[in-house]
């Protein structure tokens, strides 16, 4: 299968980049990896007249400490991000995510900001993206300006980054005293997780004091589950400590049902999957 | 049309390619290495697998203009003065391929697993080649072939 025919521009600055795509407009859309771009462009879902592509921007690849954040480059592999110490010491989830994001060929070549522009609800990054309140740094042709994860994931495959707009890199809060984890459940080996819950976990004295949670595959973004994170405060960090607050995994959510599974099978993994993550989060 | 100059099995080529060339094409169409496969078509099987710039990749998940300035290694680059890699020896020995539409990727995913984990355990074996699908089911005798090649365990 081979894509519609196309041009194509690699910048190799994020200047060129924005002006291309002030040039190309609606005719253009931006590569990154291409793990995901490119299976669509061969099946002719999308076929647009450009390409811009950003491999070339290497100021868009790297990972360094910035005091309270550690910041990911937008075009930084999946392969990297998982390996790095940094992401490791200080955002262990996002390491976590990444060791079983796709396989082992992909997380070579696709990235971090290019999965997370992608917002494709059943991807693993947006989910830790919530559950650790990542900000999205976001160019464009007036400057520079910071999206809270909350407000990043706006629908399916939509995300808060305008047309003339590119991202990043993505901070992450360094979230010290904080346990995390990422359960994730799939039938069949590097696919998309059927239901996955990213927990982050702050415990004081036997009692979880904090709680943010991320899922996956819940709806037509990633979620928050507000309700589980409200109904932990103050439980203690036990199984049944947690078990009744992991019951609220499915409010609010909107589970597709497709040939993995249907919408009620994924309200029960959702259930059952927070109640694990919390409890490996809060190390109990 | 775009000029593209990379390395491919330790020679330079240039080529004019159409931006939508797919890498794998570009080996198999216009350099004649049909050693790298065609497998599924959709990124899924893992068969297409060559090394970009060191790192394994699906070539038919890259465009050739993204390869552009990049060192590609295929299957049919990794053999040297006429002695097999000895992932390909282990795969012979082991007897590590039934029909053997996968193992150019196999061999390509294998080796560079062994390259970040030279004495990988069963289980990590099979997490590395994840990626990769054999139609065959013949998966005992390929993770067998990995072991033997890092000088672990019995052939089959």
């Amino acid at each position: 299968m081979i894509p519609a025919a196309f041009d194509y521009v690699a910048p190799t600055s994020v200047e060129d980049a924005l002006a291309a795509l002030a040039q190309y407009g609606d005719d253009a859309k931006i590569i990154a990896g291409g793990q995901s771009l490119l299976p669509v462009l061969r099946m002719r879902l999308n076929a647009p007249e450009w390409i811009i592509d950003l491999g070339r921007i290497e100021s868009l690849r790297g990972i360094r400490d910035d005091g309270d954040a550690i910041v990911i480059g937008a075009m930084t592999p999946h392969a990297v991000v998982g390996s790095d110490p940094l992401v490791a010491e200080h955002a262990a989830l996002i390491a976590k995510a990444v060791e079983h994001l796709a396989d082992a060929q992909v997380r070579h070549r696709g990235t971090f900001g290019g999965a997370l522009a992608h917002a494709d609800p059943a991807g693993d990054l947006g989910a830790p993206a919530l559950a650790l309140g990542a900000e999205f740094v976001i160019a464009g042709s007036g400057g520079t300006r910071t999206v809270a994860a909350d407000d990043f994931f706006v629908d399916l495959f939509e995300t808060a980054i305008g047309e003339d707009e590119i991202l990043t890199e993505v901070r992450i809060p360094k979230r010290t005293g904080w346990g995390a984890t990422y359960e994730k459940f799939v039938r069949v080996a590097h696919q998309w997780p059927i239901v996955a819950v990213a927990a982050t976990v702050r415990v004081d004295g036997g009692t979880i004091a904090e709680a943010r949670i991320g899922l996956t595959n819940m709806g037509s973004t990633p979620l928050r589950a507000r309700a589980v994170e409200d109904a932990l405060v103050g439980q203690p960090a036990t199984a049944d400590g947690v078990r009744a607050a992991a019951e609220h995994a499915t409010d609010g959510t909107n589970p597709p049902s497709d040939l993995n599974g249907d919408a009620d099978y994924r309200r029960h993994l959702a259930t059952v999957l927070t109640r694990r993550a919390v409890l490996a989060a809060a190390g109990a | 049309m775009t000029r593209i100059s990379l390395t491919v099995d330790g020679a330079s080529v240039s080529d004019d390619v159409e931006p939508r060339m797919l890498l794998v094409q570009y080996l198999r169409e216009r350099l004649g290495k049909t050693g790298t496969v065609i497998g599924c078509d959709t990124s899924n099987c893992g068969a297409c697998t060559v090394h970009l710039d060191g790192t394994s990749v699906k070539s038919c998940n890259v465009l050739a203009v993204q390869a552009d300035g990049a060192e590609v290694t295929t299957i049919e680059g990794l053999a040297q003065n006429g002695e097999l890699h000895p992932v390909q020896a282990a795969f012979r020995e082991c007897h590590g391929l039934q029909c053997g539409f996968c193992t150019p990727g196999m061999i390509m995913q294998s080796v560079d697993l062994l390259n970040t984990n030279p004495k990988p355990s069963e289980e990590e074996i099979r997490l590395g080649l994840e990626g990769n699908l054999c139609r065959c089911t013949g998966y005992h005798n390929i993770v067998k072939a990995v072991q033997h090649a890092s000088g672990q365990g019995a052939t089959a």
